[in-house]
């Protein structure tokens, strides 16, 4: 293997809140590999949503280094990193919430391409419907704003606009942790096809270890910031080592189901 | 309108507004040409002589002709001085809000010495100083008038910044500038316009009290002046000071009814969804 995609060591972050200092990630490291899925586990509080924005440099790092794409990601300021960003996209947990209420889909797919001058303004309509039917959905439903559309579809709308700078990673911020259960099979096949033809790396953030052993690679499991384990997948999740990959599995009724399946 | 309809006080607020944009419109075809030439015998009483309904003024002009285009120059400042008014607010309390450290400090203080001075003050001095004419008017007002929308705004930003899709929009790369003015202005919208019926009222009446100090626009009526000219003849004939005064009531009340009635239907539809 060569270069990783991206190289994360010693990143640290503290908030203070009333006095009290919180440590939401202490000297974690981690690296991923072009197409790769690596999920980052953990109870509620454990800082893997905040690791997930300290790498998309939505909050700033007390310390740490981040190498994204062959270069340092936290040297970069102003017009290079917002140019950089292309690259590096995200997917939010509640799509309504992480999409401007007022937009409409074509609006939400217009913005990336305009952005990133990767369509003049005449051929952006036809890039949106490309966009649409990539994610399975209808090219006609570029007109309707976002609420009038369902959950799973906005997911996918949200798909689209984190693939529509061709990135080489995207952080899945509990994607699919909203959705229900038919649709989450759905979108997460969605994303596993746009690996497999894209080749696009994904940071799984998530709780649920249940969907992390069926769809990741790796998986690092942190507990108050730290990284308390990390390896394959299906290993560490079928024989946890640390206490909290133990209580983690023991709290997931689900898994037992899933190996069953299996 | 549905949800209007259900208000009568909105109904009633959206009515007289109704009425003074007709008034306004019609003016100068029903009363052709200037309103302040002599129309007949000066201090004539309303209801007197039907050419004159509402009688003629100290010189002899047409008081409903002036009621009339006098409704124009309170509609137009009203409207144009609170435009002005809640889009400089807008921005100034998205920018704030937005950038935050030293940018929301440098703008707050602005703010807060713009609101240190009685607004009343603040435009009397403007149009002393600029001397007096429509658009100074408009712009004294506008200037004395910003800061509640600015702070609205801010507070609203403070909130909607944290959202998931500012964030999208950093993700995305978009630049901070249009991230503030087309992602969240937009949203922070709301509770801002729902002052603009207090602003369109107090407007209305500091152009009133401008021009009754004579501080208004010489070339147009307005019913600020018509009240200042009629002062001098109060005790003989009261009417020339009534009659605009009225309007003036009217007017103000039909705005923040219709206000009221806006505000109340937007939080029924907030509530529903």
């Amino acid at each position: 293997m060569s270069d990783p995609l991206l190289a994360v060591s010693g990143l640290t972050k503290r908030f203070r809140r009333s006095g009290t200092t919180v440590i939401a990630a202490d000297n974690i490291s981690l690296s991923i590999s072009g197409g790769e899925t690596l999920a980052l586990a953990g109870p509620s509080g454990s800082g893997k949503s905040t690791i997930a924005r300290l790498i998309l440099r939505l909050i700033e790092p007390d310390a740490g280094r981040v190498d994204f794409d062959g270069g340092d990601f936290l040297a970069l300021h102003g017009a290079a990193l917002r140019a950089k960003r292309a690259r590096l996209q995200m997917v939010f947990q509640d799509p309504l919430a992480a999409l401007n209420p007022r937009a409409t889909v074509a609006r939400v797919l217009d913005d990336p391409l305009r952005i990133h001058g990767l369509a003049s303004r005449g051929e952006r309509p036809d890039r949106i419907a490309t966009l649409l039917e990539r994610v399975g959905l209808s090219p006609d439903l570029a007109g309707r704003h976002l609420h009038e559309i369902s959950g799973g579809q906005r997911q996918r709308v949200a798909i689209a606009r984190a693939i529509a700078t061709k990135p080489s990673l995207i952080v899945l911020d509990e994607a699919v942790s909203a959705l229900d259960v038919s649709v989450r099979g759905q979108i997460l096949e969605l994303l596993l096809d746009l690996q497999r033809t894209e080749r696009i790396a994904y940071l799984f953030v998530s709780h649920d270890l249940g969907v992390v052993r069926a769809f990741a690679h790796r998986v690092i499991l942190l507990e108050g910031g730290r990284i308390a384990e990390q390896g394959d997948a299906r290993a560490v999740i079928d024989n946890p080592q640390s206490t909290i990959g133990k209580a983690l599995v023991a709290a997931v009724p689900r898994l037992t189901r899933t190996q069953d399946r299996s | 309108m549905r949800r209007l309809a259900s208000a009568p006080e909105a109904l009633v607020g959206l009515g007289i507004l109704a009425a003074l944009t007709v008034m306004a419109l019609a003016a100068s075809m029903l009363f052709p040409g200037d309103p302040l030439a002599i129309k007949g015998a000066p201090l004539l009483p309303p209801f007197q002589d039907w050419s004159l309904p509402l009688g003629t003024d100290r010189l002899g002009r047409d008081v409903l002709a002036e009621l009339f285009h006098g409704a124009r120059a309170s509609l137009a400042v009203g409207l144009a001085a609170a435009a002005a008014a809640i889009a400089v607010g807008a921005v100034v309390g998205t920018l704030a809000g937005f950038a935050g450290g030293i940018v929301d400090e440098a703008l707050m203080r602005i703010t807060d010495a713009f609101q240190t001075v009685p607004s009343f003050l603040l435009a009397l001095a403007f149009v002393s100083v600029v001397g007096p004419s429509l658009t100074v008017v408009v712009i004294a007002i506008a200037l004395s008038a910003w800061t509640g929308p600015a702070r609205v705004a801010r507070a609203e930003v403070l909130s909607i910044r944290e959202r998931d899709f500012v964030a999208g929009a950093r993700v995305i790369g978009m630049h901070p500038l249009e991230i503030a003015l087309r992602e969240v202005l937009p949203n922070a919208l709301p509770p801002v316009l729902a002052l603009s019926s207090v602003i369109v009222a107090s407007a209305i009446l500091i152009e009133a009290a401008l021009s009754f100090l004579g501080l208004g626009d010489p070339n147009r009526v307005t019913w600020g002046g018509m009240i200042a000219e009629g002062r001098t003849v109060l005790r003989s004939a009261p009417f020339l000071s009534i009659v605009p005064g009225i309007a003036l009531v009217l007017t103000v009340l039909g705005v923040y009814l219709a206000g009221e009635g806006v505000v109340e239907g937007t939080a029924v539809r907030k509530g529903l969804s």
